[in-house]
């Protein structure tokens, strides 16, 4: 029994003896041990830092790329480098100001906070925590902005490419040379419109869409009102034009005074009939509308930029019996127009629509120039999805622009 | 010399707008800029064009006892009362003015109420738009009853598959064949600006064809 006891209390006092030494250990505060307190031996510095102007992807010239070798104690020697201390100065020598840490392994970095012009100068030093290294210098640098920005040579030449092939088949257009353009019933619609209103004497309502004259849809919609203003002309029905931009208002008042000047009808011509409503998005379409209830078009065409009142304008119309023609490269808003008008031209044939209207040989070689380059388009994507199956990166990888 | 000097101002600057955007040094880029706050101004300018025409047009209604000029004298009293705030009160942009009242108490309901009308629209052209009357149009019933059930709680209450469905119709078919018109809207809008460039289409400036 006693023997037990024994046994039991030496037990014990090992047990809190080794207790003891735990808790000393995990009380033990930092630089209490040999190695923090002794460590005062810097890194090696970096083995080499190079600076020049940023070329890859072609900039304004405010990036510097900034490339350097590991310190010999990053990864290998005494491997206690944490990381990296970037400086940059406008003199030569001097350290300069902080401009980065960077996290150890790292060997590049792009300084993109540099004034084109100014040369600068860079230093680098390696960091284990404590210590750093010796810096190293480099410079002077300053950053060039490029003449040619590289990373968009493939729009450049795919660009090329294509106004090559307009002006290719524009060319043997104007030779004579005949070019087959698919029926657009969208477009044979329009006269029928213009048609329709003049057997019931009532105007036709002309909306050029709500984009501004900078919007290559609004520029296809005035193409478009040329050649409606002559067919109404030529029929002596009203055209009203209400626009939601000032300037858009203008030119369709030049594009339908000329219209009716080169029909030989002039007089028909009523400039209160080309109308600024509002710029504000809704109070256009109420003002539209309003049109529509009250004076009763008997055709309304709908062409160019169109965004949330689309669907406004065209269900009125259909409400009010009109027939109605709509074209919007908007894709957001074809739905709605193809819903609610009787015709609809659709993404491209916006573009088209002049072309088609006017058979000018000229503007037809336009349209094929651009079939042809739809045929190039669909070329590249199979051979895109074949690149990239095969692992052929880099030519996927050439058509990515910035 | 009228027909001349717009085709070349055209011409010179649609060709620098095409090239500024392949070339990224700053004098380039600078004149850019520069460029579109001309525009901007052009705009400005122009603005006043507009009102002049809104009240030539609806001063002729009212002139010409038209049936509907009641309207035209709300609106010829609202741009007054407008100005008129605008020109006259002091700090009319600051929250709580005469101008930002009328602003924010009549212009932006009235919005609203017309932005809201939108979903009742939505509703009755789909009414017409879904009927099953073609193979087409059965189609686009299905098509469509599956989308919006998947885009409600109830959807996947049905069956966990409609969610999938929905994402599959709208992610597949619904984006390839918006590409496709997006690449055909690409490739009309650079024949187009092309053609105006190079003045071979004239009809916009009111030149005819």
């Amino acid at each position: 029994m006693v023997r037990v006891f024994h046994i039991l209390l030496v037990s014990s006092a090992l047990i809190m003896l080794t207790a003891g030494s735990v808790q000393a250990q995990e009380t033990a505060l930092p630089g209490d041990t040999a190695s923090d307190v002794l460590d005062t031996v810097p890194p090696g510095p970096p083995c080499s830092l190079t600076v020049r102007d940023y070329l890859e992807n072609s900039d304004f010239g405010d990036k510097i790329e900034i490339e350097w070798g590991l310190s010999p104690d990053d990864g290998s020697g005494a491997g206690d480098v944490t990381g990296y201390v970037l400086r940059r100065s406008l003199a030569e020598g001097e350290v300069g100001e902080k401009l980065d840490e960077i996290t150890n392994g790292t060997t590049r970095y792009i300084d993109e906070s540099v004034e084109p012009g100014t040369e600068y100068y860079y230093s680098l030093e390696a960091y284990d925590g404590a210590n750093s290294s010796e810096p190293v210098l480099a410079g002077p640098v300053a950053g060039r902005a490029n003449m040619f920005q590289w990373s968009r040579l493939p729009v450049l030449v795919l660009m090329v490419v294509f106004f090559a092939m307009v002006a290719w088949f524009t060319a043997a257009a104007g030779k004579g040379a005949k070019l087959f353009v698919r029926r657009i019933p969208g477009l044979n619609a329009i006269e029928e419109a213009v048609g329709r209103a003049t057997e019931m004497g009532r105007p036709v309502l002309y909306v050029p869409g709500i984009g501004e004259i900078d919007n290559i849809m609004t520029i296809a919609s005035l193409n478009i009102l040329s050649h409606v203003a002559k067919i109404t002309a030529r029929y002596d029905t009203p055209l009203i034009v209400p626009t939601a931009r000032a300037v858009v208002m203008s030119a369709a008042e030049e594009v339908v005074k000329q219209a009716y000047a080169e029909v030989g009808n002039p007089d028909a011509y009523n400039p209160d009939n080309i109308r600024y409503l509002s710029d504000a998005q809704f109070a256009f379409a109420g003002a539209v509308n309003g049109i529509m209830l009250r004076e009763k078009p008997a055709a309304n065409l709908y062409m160019g930029a169109f965004w949330a009142e689309s669907l406004l304008l065209a269900e009125t119309g259909f409400e009010a019996g009109a027939i109605q023609v709509a074209g919007t490269a908007m894709v957001s808003q074809l739905p709605f127009f193809v819903t609610a008008c009787d015709f609809t031209l659709m993404g491209e044939e916006l573009y088209a629509a002049s072309a088609y209207l006017s058979r000018e040989p000229k503007l037809l070689g336009g349209l094929k120039g651009s079939d042809w380059m739809k045929v190039v388009s669909i070329a590249l994507i199979a051979a895109g999805i074949i690149a990239r199956a095969v692992g052929l990166e880099s030519f996927v990888a050439w058509f990515q622009t910035q | 010399m009228r027909r001349q000097f717009p085709l070349a101002l055209c011409f010179i600057a649609g060709l620098f707008m095409a090239i500024q955007y392949f070339i990224p040094h700053p004098t380039v880029q600078n004149f850019y800029e520069r460029l579109l706050i001309w525009l901007q101004t052009l705009l400005a300018f122009a603005f006043l064009l507009g009102t002049v025409s809104l009240v030539r047009i609806h001063y002729h209604k009212i002139k010409h006892r038209a049936d509907d000029r009641g309207y035209s004298w709300v609106t010829l009293f609202a741009l007054c009362l407008m100005i008129g705030l605008g020109f006259f009160s002091s700090a009319h942009h600051a929250q709580g003015s005469p101008f930002d009242m009328m602003f924010q108490n009549v212009q932006v309901p009235i919005e609203a109420t017309m932005f809201s009308l939108l979903a009742f629209y939505v509703a009755s052209a789909a009414f017409r738009a879904f009927r099953a009357r073609t193979l087409e149009s059965t189609l686009l019933l299905v098509a469509a009853c599956i989308v919006m059930l998947g885009r409600v709680p109830i959807g996947d209450m049905i069956h966990s598959s409609i969610p999938t469905a929905t994402r599959w119709i709208l992610e597949v078919p619904n984006l390839a064949a918006k590409r496709g018109i997006m690449i055909g809207v690409g490739l009309g809008m650079m024949a187009t600006s092309l053609k105006i460039i190079l003045g071979i289409e004239r009809a916009w400036m009111g030149g005819g064809d």
